[in-house]
């Protein structure tokens, strides 16, 4: 059955006006979450406001089993949703490159435009900045092109990788959140925290 | 300091639950995740079909992405972030947050914020291409698909961020 654009349920039209729809609802619990204040987010680093951890991961999970079941009811097949590629230079220099502007910046690109649309002028200012920063990227693109294609491994899982069900993998990171949960609840009581 | 104001976000767990459940909702229309870079990326290449149409057909990036993508403004991502900006937009007005401000730490000012958001930001877009997407393209999407890259590259974007918490200090605490 799903993914519906796959199975030509929807029209390539109908799957823009949905993607609109997806957005709004994206946007509009990013925001409520609290993830259109840069000091709120950076504050996950800090240890005086874990919400994006626990947002982030609370999310993901939902998200994986949500996709499990669906896969176990026959609901949707999995072979059709769009798995990200490994190239694992890339994600590890790509990654640590976004972490310096995270902490630099205190936004990522979809919190930004969260943010602007509350009218953080900050958030515009980091905007300007990814715009400037994919540029530098577009434009010198064959400078970069050996590294952005360098070591790809196809799109493998971590279950495949470890060599592990899908299920077990899923309880393991679930486990695992509950775990680092609970360490953020900690660090909130240990830290001081103020609302912004 | 100590002291806790009543907040008006949603509590966290609640918040994710249901990003995860906009997030499966993507992957069960569309058969992709949500993003955010890309949609910027489609905003360059297509302000540079149009200002420097020679550039675009002479430079390999630009050629391969025109050459695989018919036009770049009709994209998911681009349409999935206009939504993104109506979303935040409702919730701040529904909370009573619009307001225009450059958000920063007390011991800071206005401008040193505004620099360090121009610069993070420059890391960030640049590392969002490399990385094939951004902490929502890559990170998140990525890991409910439980692919390897996505949790590689949340990884890196986390623990860059934890290891050089302690220099940018000020700016943020």
């Amino acid at each position: 059955m799903a993914p519906l654009i796959v199975n030509e349920i929807i029209s390539p039209d109908t799957n823009l006006l949905i993607a609109f729809l997806i957005g709004i609802g994206f946007g509009f619990v990013l925001e409520g979450s609290g993830f259109s204040s840069s000091r709120k987010l950076a504050g996950m680093f800090y240890g005086y406001d874990t919400t994006v951890l626990k947002v982030f991961f609370t999310a993901a999970i939902t998200a994986m089993v949500g996709m499990l079941f669906f896969s176990l009811f026959g609901w949707i097949d999995l072979d059709f949703v769009y798995i990200n590629p490994t190239y694992i230079t890339s994600a590890i220099v790509g990654g640590v490159v976004m972490g310096v502007g995270f902490i630099m910046g205190g936004f990522c690109p979809g919190t930004a435009f969260c943010a602007i649309s509350i009218g953080k002028l900050d958030a515009l200012a980091f905007i300007g900045g990814l715009t400037l920063g994919i540029v530098f990227f577009t434009e010198g693109y064959p400078l970069f092109e050996e590294m952005y294609k360098a070591n790809y491994l196809g799109t493998p899982t971590m279950n495949e990788l470890l060599d592990i069900p899908r299920g077990v993998f899923a309880l393991g990171l679930i486990l695992m959140a509950f775990a680092m949960f609970w360490v953020g609840e900690w660090a909130e009581k240990k830290f001081p925290r103020e609302e912004y | 300091m100590s002291e806790v104001k009543k907040t008006k976000y949603f509590n966290p767990y609640i918040g994710g639950v249901l990003l995860g459940l906009v997030l499966l909702a993507a992957n069960f229309v569309s058969g992709r995740g949500l993003g955010a870079s890309g949609a910027i990326k489609s905003a360059v290449v297509s302000t540079v079909n149009t200002v420097a149409p020679t550039h675009a057909e002479n430079s390999a990036f630009y050629k391969n992405y025109n050459e695989t993508h018919e036009n770049p403004m009709k994209s998911w991502l681009v349409f999935q972030m206009m939504g993104v900006l109506v979303g935040g937009f409702l919730s701040g007005a529904f909370a009573k947050r619009l307001k225009f401000k450059v958000e920063h730490s007390p011991k800071i000012t206005s401008k040193r914020r505004i620099i360090f958001a121009i610069l993070g930001g420059m890391f960030f877009g640049f590392g969002s291409q490399l990385g094939r997407g951004c902490t929502s393209g890559s990170a998140l999407s990525g890991m409910a698909v439980l692919s390897v890259g996505g949790f590689l590259t949340m990884a890196c974007i986390f623990g860059t961020a934890f290891a050089l918490a302690y220099f940018f200090r000020k700016n943020w605490i």
